[in-house]
C-alpha cells in the first residue's frame, strides 16, 4: 500500500495502482482519451499529465506511470494546466471543427475536456489533414477526420472483443485507424467501438442523425435479446426509443453490450401489432377489444387452457398468464417453445451456477453443444478473460470460432459418459473447474443427466464454488421456470392435451402446426409467427414499452422500467389479461401494475428480492447414455426473435455477417 | 496521402498472388530467419520476412518487388500473427511497397541536407527522363519515390536506388546514372565526384604522408 501525495492530500492507495487511479481516488478528476479502465494502458494521447515528485522536471503521463511510494503528485500546478492546454491544442489541430454536424455532439469527451483543459483559441492557421471515410460493417458509421488515434478501438477489438481485425495503419500525421483491407468488423460485439470512442470517429450508423442527447428521455431498462439480462438505458424521444447502450453493472455486462442488444430497436417501430384483430372466415380482420374478447369468451373450453410464454417476457406478464389460465381451470404452462422437455425438478440443475463475475477465475473449462459467441456473447468475453489468465477450455459439440483456443474433442455426446483421460486428468488439478451445457444438450435425451453426472466425475463443486452451468438463451426463461412455465413433457405433452384455448404469450417459435384444434390467443407485440397462427390477435407491449422482473440465466433478478408507449391500441400484457379475465368471468385479484408485482411475490418470494435467487443445489436423477451429434440451437445470431426479424438493421447484420452478402456503399 | 501508393484491387491481387509460397531457398532462409527469436516470440521475425518476401516477389516479377496481400497473409499464417498486425507494419515502414514498383526503385532524399545542397537538380534530372514522383515509368524500368532523410547527409544530395546508394549528386551525374540503368548497365556505387565514401574531397586534407605508408608524425610535433 504506497503511500502517496496528492495536490497535497496524503492517501493511501492499491499496490499496483497507477498515479492516474490515486488521483483518482483522491477525487481529482484527470482528463483522458486513450486510458480506459477495461482494456490496456496505451499512453498516447498524453492528456493525463500531471506533476510527479520525485522524478524529471517535466509533467508525466499519469495514466503510465505506476503509483510508488513517497510520491508528491499535483494535478493542479501551472505546469499541469500548460501541459494539458498544449495536448489539447495539439490534438484539436487535426480534429474538424464540425461539432454541430456531429453525431457525438453534447457527448463528446473531446468537447468537454477542451472546454474544461484547452486554451480557448487556437493559433494554428496551416492546413488540416483530412482522413477518407473507412467501411467497419453495417453498425459502426465512420468519420476518420475526427479521430483522434487514442486506439481504444484497437485494443477493444483485440482484447475484449477477441477479433482483431481493427488496426493502425500508416504512421505519423498519415496515421489511419481502419478495419482490415476495410471488410466489416465480423464481431457481435463492434457496437462498443462506438461508446468507446472519445470523439466523433466512430459513430453508431443506424443512429446517425437521429437525435441530440439532451432530447433523449433516459430509461433503465433490462435487455432481451439473449439471457444475460444485459443492463441498457433506452434512449427515447416521444414515442420512440432511438437507441439502446449499456449500463455499467459489473456483476452482469460489465460495460459492455452485444450488437444485436443496441440495435433491434429499430425493429420496435415495425410490424407492430398496433390493434386487436380476430380471424373471421379464415382471415384475420382489424377488431375493437370488445369484439376481441367476446371472440375469447365464446370459446368453450370446459377447463381445458393452457398458456404458452415467448422468450422475451417479463415475469409479471407471465404471472398474469399463469393466473388467468388458473382461473380458467387450466393447468398447462410452457415456455420451451421449441419442444426442450428437460426435467426442471431442481431448478439448480438448470441455472447457470457459477456467478458471471467469478467465472472469469474458472481454471478448466468444459463446452458442451455451445456456441457461446452466439448464445450469449458477454458470457463468452468472460470466458476470454479467463483464459488471457491461463484457463484451458475443452469443447464437444460442433466446432465454432470462439476467439480463443478450444481444444475440440469431437461431435459426440457419448463423450460426456467417457471423457479422454487428458480432459479428466486437467480437472483433477483444476481449483475452479467449470462445465458449461448449451442449447444444443438439452434438446438431446439423456445429455442433461450424463452432464449432471460431471458434477461427480469432474468435482465441479469446491468450497464457495459450483461449476455446474446450463446456458440459456431466452430472456424469459429462468423466469418463466420459477413460475412454473414447464410441463413434464415439454410442449409436446401441452399439444398432446388438445387444450381448446391456447394462449400465446408472444410465442413466436412454436410449431402451430400442432394445436390445430386450438383457438389461439396471441398476446405480443410484433405481427410473427405467433400472430400469424393466431385466431384472435391481442397487441401487447415489448420489452420497452413496460416495467417489468427478468431472471437472467444465473437467476439473477432484476427489474426494468417503461421507457415509451406502446403504439396505437396496444397495452401492456398484464392489462390485457386483466381486462379479459373480466370478460370471462374469472376476474383477477390485482387492478394495478403495483397489485400484480406484489401478488407475484407472494406466490413466488424469490421474484421480489433483485439480485441471485438462490436455487438451493441438489442433482435430480435423469436418464443418462445419450449418444450422437449435438447441434446448436441458434442458426443465425441476428435474427434469433420477433423484434430482430423485424429490424432493419439485424436484417442486414445477418445478410452480411452471417450470409456474407456484399452491400455497395450508399453513394454520398 | 495525395501521393500515396494507390493499393492494387484485392480480388485482382489476390487471383495474382493467392498462391504464393517460399521458393525452396527462401524456405530455409525464413526458417533460420524464425529460429532467431525465442520460442514464442516468433512475431519478431515479421519485419525480416516482410523483407524476404518482397525480394522473391521481385524476382519473380523482374522489379525491386511489392508486398501483394495474399504475400502479407502467408507471413500472418506462417507467423500465427492477425493479418492486420502484419497489415499495420507493412504500412508503418516506408521500404516495404504496397504496389508494384519498377526494376529500379528510385528513391530521391529529399530532406533539409539534401535540399540545400541541391536536391532540387536530382529530381529535376528524374522529371527530364520521364520519372514521375509515386509511379513508375510506362517501360516498368524506374518508380520514383521522394524519401526523407536516408542517413548519408555527409554525401548529399543522394539517392538510393534498390538496394545501393548514389551520392554527391548533380544534374548532369543523377542522368547520368539513370542513362546507365537504363542501358542496362551498372554505374558506380557511392560518390559520383571523385571522393572516397565520404572522406575530403580530392583526397585527405589532413595526415597525407599517412596515405602511402605509416608515417611517424612525432618529430614534427616539436
Amino acid at each position: 500500500m504506497p503511500k502517496v501525495k496528492v495536490d497535497g492530500v496524503e492517501l493511501d492507495v492499491p499496490a499496483g495502482a497507477t498515479v492516474l487511479q490515486a488521483c483518482e481516488l483522491a477525487g481529482k478528476e484527470i482528463p483522458r482519451f486513450c486510458y480506459h479502465e477495461r482494456l490496456s494502458i496505451a499512453g498516447n494521447c498524453r492528456m493525463c499529465l500531471v506533476e510527479v515528485k520525485p522524478g524529471p522536471p517535466k509533467p508525466q503521463a499519469s495514466c503510465a506511470l505506476p503509483a510508488a511510494e513517497g510520491q508528491e503528485i499535483r494535478t493542479d500546478s501551472e505546469m499541469v494546466k500548460k501541459a494539458r492546454e498544449g495536448v489539447m491544442e495539439f490534438l484539436l489541430i487535426n480534429h474538424p471543427l464540425d461539432c454541430p454536424i456531429c453525431d457525438q455532439g453534447g457527448e463528446c469527451d473531446l468537447q468537454d475536456q477542451s472546454v474544461a483543459y484547452g486554451r480557448g483559441a487556437s493559433r494554428y492557421d496551416e492546413n488540416k489533414r483530412a482522413v477518407t471515410e473507412k467501411y467497419m460493417g453495417p453498425i459502426v458509421k465512420t468519420v476518420m477526420t475526427r479521430c483522434i488515434q487514442c486506439t481504444r478501438c484497437v485494443r477493444f477489438a483485440e482484447e475484449v472483443a477477441g477479433v482483431p481485425e481493427i488496426g493502425a495503419i500508416y504512421r505519423g500525421e498519415n496515421m489511419q485507424i481502419t478495419t482490415y483491407l476495410e471488410h466489416a468488423a465480423k464481431s457481435e460485439l463492434s457496437g462498443n467501438v462506438v461508446d468507446l470512442c472519445p470523439v466523433g470517429a466512430l459513430t453508431a450508423k443506424p443512429y446517425a442523425f437521429e437525435a441530440r442527447p439532451w432530447e433523449l428521455k433516459k430509461t433503465h431498462a433490462i435487455d432481451v435479446m439473449d439471457a444475460v439480462g444485459t443492463n441498457i438505458r433506452l434512449d427515447s424521444r416521444g414515442r420512440q426509443v432511438l437507441r439502446a447502450v449499456p449500463r455499467i453493472n459489473d456483476d452482469v455486462n460489465e460495460e459492455w453490450a452485444s450488437d444485436k442488444t443496441r440495435h433491434n430497436v429499430d425493429g420496435l417501430v415495425r410490424k407492430r401489432l398496433d390493434k386487436p384483430y380476430v380471424r373471421k372466415d379464415g382471415k384475420l380482420v382489424p377488431a375493437t377489444w370488445a369484439e376481441a374478447f367476446a371472440a375469447i369468451a365464446a370459446v368453450q373450453h370446459g377447463g381445458s387452457v393452457a398458456a404458452v410464454a415467448g422468450d422475451l417476457l417479463d415475469c409479471e406478464t407471465m404471472f398474469a398468464g399463469k393466473a388467468l389460465v388458473e382461473k380458467l381451470g387450466g393447468t398447462m404452462l410452457e415456455g420451451r417453445q421449441t419442444g426442450l422437455a428437460y426435467d426442471v425438478s431442481s431448478l439448480s440443475s438448470v441455472v447457470f451456477n457459477t456467478p458471471l463475475a467469478d467465472l472469469e477465475t474458472a481454471d478448466v473449462i468444459l463446452l458442451v453443444g455451445t456456441n457461446l459467441r452466439w448464445e450469449a456473447p458477454l458470457v463468452n468475453t468472460r470466458l476470454r478473460k479467463a483464459i488471457k489468465k491461463g484457463a484451458k477450455v475443452f469443447g464437444i459439440g460442433p466446432e465454432f470460432d470462439l476467439t480463443y483456443k478450444v481444444e475440440w474433442l469431437g461431435n459426440d455426446a457419448s463423450l460426456l459418459a467417457k471423457l479422454p483421460e487428458a480432459v479428466v486428468e486437467a480437472f483433477g488439478k483444476a481449483a475452479r473447474p467449470a462445465v458449461i451445457v448449451g442449447g444444443g444438450v438439452l434438446a438431446k435425451d439423456g445429455a442433461h443427466g450424463d452432464t449432471l453426472a460431471l458434477v461427480e466425475t469432474l468435482g465441479l463443486i469446491k468450497d464457495g464454488w459450483n461449476g455446474y452451468n446450463v446456458l440459456h438463451f431466452a430472456a424469459a426463461r429462468m423466469g418463466g421456470l420459477m413460475l412454473g412455465y414447464a410441463t413434464a413433457g415439454g410442449i409436446k405433452a401441452v399439444a398432446a392435451a388438445k387444450p381448446k384455448l391456447l394462449f400465446s404469450l408472444g410465442a413466436d417459435e412454436v410449431d402451430y402446426a400442432a394445436f390445430e384444434g386450438s383457438f389461439k390467443v396471441y398476446v405480443g407485440h410484433h405481427g410473427d409467427k405467433g400472430a400469424h397462427a393466431a385466431d384472435v390477435i391481442l397487441p401487447g407491449a415489448s420489452y420497452a414499452e413496460k416495467a417489468g422482473t427478468y431472471v437472467n440465466l444465473e437467476g439473477r433478478v432484476q427489474r426494468g422500467e417503461k421507457a415509451v408507449f406502446a403504439p396505437g391500441d396496444a397495452r401492456e400484457d398484464w392489462s390485457i389479461l386483466r381486462a379479459l379475465s373480466d370478460v370471462m368471468g374469472a376476474t383477477l385479484p390485482f387492478d394495478s401494475f403495483e397489485q400484480l408485482r406484489a401478488e407475484m411475490v407472494k406466490a413466488v418470494p424469490a421474484l421480489g428480492i433483485e439480485g441471485l435467487a438462490d436455487y438451493g443445489w441438489s442433482i435430480p436423477k435423469l436418464p443418462t447414455g445419450a449418444t450422437g451429434e449435438l447441434a446448436s440451437p441458434i442458426k443465425d445470431f441476428y435474427l434469433t426473435n420477433a423484434i430482430c426479424r423485424a429490424s432493419p438493421t439485424m436484417q442486414q447484420c445477418s445478410a452480411e455477417l452471417v450470409h456474407g452478402v456484399e452491400f455497395a456503399e450508399a453513394a454520398e | 496521402m495525395a501521393d500515396a501508393p494507390h493499393i492494387p484491387d484485392e480480388a485482382e491481387t489476390r487471383a495474382r498472388w493467392g498462391a504464393f509460397a517460399w521458393t525452396a531457398e527462401n524456405a530455409a532462409q525464413a526458417e533460420k530467419i524464425i529460429a532467431r527469436y525465442p520460442a514464442g516470440r516468433q512475431q519478431s521475425a515479421v519485419m525480416p520476412l516482410l523483407d524476404l518476401a518482397q525480394r522473391q516477389v521481385g524476382a519473380e516479377t523482374q522489379t525491386q518487388g511489392w508486398l501483394p496481400v495474399p504475400v502479407m497473409e502467408y507471413i500472418g499464417r506462417q507467423l500465427d500473427m492477425p493479418y492486420m498486425r502484419v497489415y499495420e507494419v507493412a504500412t508503418f515502414y516506408t521500404m516495404y511497397n504496397l504496389a508494384p514498383v519498377g526494376r529500379y526503385h528510385v528513391q530521391v532524399c529529399g530532406t533539409t541536407p539534401c535540399m540545400l545542397r541541391g536536391s532540387d537538380d536530382v529530381f529535376a534530372a528524374c522529371k527530364n527522363k520521364g520519372l514521375v514522383k509515386g509511379a513508375t515509368t510506362p517501360d516498368g524500368l524506374f518508380t520514383l519515390t521522394e524519401v526523407e532523410c536516408l542517413g548519408a547527409c555527409a554525401n548529399a544530395p543522394m539517392v538510393q536506388i534498390n538496394d545501393d546508394n548514389y551520392e554527391d549528386l548533380t544534374y548532369d551525374s543523377m542522368s547520368a546514372v539513370l542513362e546507365t540503368l537504363s542501358a542496362g548497365g551498372q554505374p558506380k556505387i557511392g560518390p559520383q565526384i571523385d571522393r572516397q565514401t565520404s572522406a575530403p574531397e580530392g583526397g585527405p586534407t589532413t595526415l597525407k604522408e599517412m596515405v602511402s605508408e605509416n608515417h611517424d608524425y612525432r618529430g614534427d610535433w616539436a
